[in-house]
């Protein structure tokens, strides 16, 4: 992930946040370990998206659309819908994003958040073939970066499962009837990055930029992993792998709570 | 994860389709300094998996704005050739081996040490002639011996491995048919004198006692593929040693 603008952190800045995890176990925000950010969402703020969501994350902003657009499936799979995920950092959510052709760190988001959505099933694909091989429907989730003040990969999943949950598909343009976007589940990622030995719940920038790994877990409702991706140059202990489980399973529930109903 | 499917992945004797039990890996062979112009070279053939993988470095980081006044990075290029897999593969970069350079780059960077590099960049170019499954981490087991091979300085290799859920079986090293008609896929890479996890994804779906059983089974094979890695590092001064008539 970028750093900020000058790429360095100051020295006391660093020592505050690291002395107030080790000592008191409690980070340099106010928070708990294992506790996330307040969690704010509106759906369908863009009524021109088939569904939509803003989403704060402390101080991180996203917001997604959806579209839904008929079209021809992949030849592999002739009865099943198509979904497709993108992320754009946008230059205005920092100093050092740039306008231009995707970068890693986006193509990591959308792909983490892609493969906890597809891979939860969350989506009902085979409900969406309009003609088997001919015409489905084809489901893309884009999602805008505007603020960024860390753990973008929560943040766009809690957007795109958000705005999934209340898309509409468009049937009506091909002259049949429009009907709710079928949704078996509800996945909630959970990041969480590891500072010096201490792992902590969802990162804001700061403490991404001190951390050493990063690891995220995506669960559903019957506590299955659906999605892991470990990133960043450090390592995690096999324990820490068991424990931050454990933690996805508990603060995940706490985010499905806030998904709309 | 795969497409559902009536298709049988065991035998009436539990086996699997290439006649493995379900914690055995497919036959392994890694062959170091196969290229001339690369400072460390190695090959690795892993079933079906034919993988290259080239080190040039360390060397001044390129473009200057890139350098890391501290210490050097990194950069694993993973790319497939058109040939490797059934289809032909549209040459050049696509979103899933950019994600897999990513993570392979970070994982090698945990392993190198880095802070003898200021200034410096490392690159690992590791070309998939033929795809058979597990490519990522075939490729990144590669890797960490060409680094050696290069006379990197290393605080261990980087041995990978996979494991899945195969007709709610847990099973290690999937297979070509197995990666694609079952569960899930939870690849992972260690650095096995420590056991410290450097690569971990995962798709598809698995219970957290499924997660258990997958890693253990990931541990104990990633043994076996590091004594392979030292063989085949071994192996190159032996026959080194031999030339000299010692």
């Amino acid at each position: 992930m970028p750093r900020d603008e000058l790429d360095v952190m100051s020295e006391i800045k660093r020592n505050y946040i690291l002395q107030k995890i080790k000592k008191d176990g409690i980070r340099a925000d106010g928070r708990k370990l294992d506790e996330m950010r307040k969690v704010v969402i509106q759906t369908n703020f863009i009524p021109r998206a088939s569904g939509s969501a803003v989403v704060t994350l402390g101080r991180t902003k996203v917001v997604c659309g959806i579209k839904i657009e008929a079209g021809e499936p992949f030849p592999d799979t002739p009865n099943q819908g198509v979904l497709t995920t993108n992320v754009e950092l946008l230059p205005m959510a920092f100093p050092t994003f740039e306008a231009g052709p995707p970068s890693e760190d986006s193509i990591e988001i959308a792909r983490v958040v892609d493969r906890g959505i597809r891979e939860s099933k969350m989506i009902d694909l085979q409900k969406l073939v309009v003609e088997p091989a001919k015409q489905v429907w084809i489901v893309f989730i884009d999602i805008d970066v505007i603020d960024y003040d860390g753990n973008l990969i929560d943040a766009c999943t809690i957007a795109a499962v958000s705005a999934l949950a209340t898309a509409v598909v468009p049937a009506s343009t091909i002259g049949q009837k429009d009907f709710p976007l079928p949704i078996t589940c509800r996945p909630a990622s959970v990041t969480m990055v590891k500072i010096e030995n201490i792992v902590v719940v969802d990162p804001d920038l700061e403490e991404e930029q001190i951390a050493s790994a990063r690891l995220t877990v995506t669960m559903a409702e019957d506590g299955h992993l659906k999605a892991m991706q470990k990133g960043e140059p450090g390592f995690f202990t096999l324990e820490e792998i068991q424990k931050a489980i454990k933690t996805s399973s508990d603060v995940g529930s706490q985010i499905r709570n806030n998904y709309p109903k | 994860m795969g497409t559902a499917s009536d298709k049988k992945l065991f035998d009436e004797n539990g086996l699997r389709l290439d006649g493995r039990s379900p914690g055995d890996l497919r036959p392994i062979r890694i062959e170091t300094d196969v290229l001339n112009r690369a400072d460390g070279s190695a090959f690795i053939e892993w079933g079906g998996n034919k993988i290259q993988v080239a080190v040039y470095g360390p060397r001044e980081a390129y473009p200057r704005h890139m350098q890391d006044i501290n210490q050097a990075f990194v950069r694993a290029r993973y790319n497939m050739a058109a040939f490797s897999v059934d289809e032909r593969k549209r040459p050049g970069p696509d979103r899933r081996s950019m994600e897999i350079s990513k993570v392979i780059s970070e994982a090698l960077q945990a392993a190198v040490m880095v802070e003898l590099f200021p200034r410096a960049q490392i690159d690992v170019f590791i070309e998939v002639l033929q795809a058979d499954a597990g490519t990522r981490i075939a490729g990144l087991t590669a890797s960490a011996v060409a680094l050696a091979a290069a006379g990197v300085p290393m605080r261990d290799l980087v041995v990978g491995c996979t494991a899945g859920k195969v007709d709610g079986k847990v099973v290690l090293d999937l297979s070509k048919e197995e990666d694609n008609f079952g569960q899930a896929d939870l690849p992972v890479a260690v650095m096995p004198k420590s056991g410290k996890v450097v690569l971990m994804q995962m798709d598809g779906d698995l219970s957290i006692d499924e997660f258990n059983e997958a890693t253990s089974m990931i541990f104990k094979a990633t043994e076996r593929i590091n004594q392979i890695q030292r063989d085949a590092l071994k192996k190159n001064y032996a026959s080194t040693a031999q030339d000299w008539g010692e």
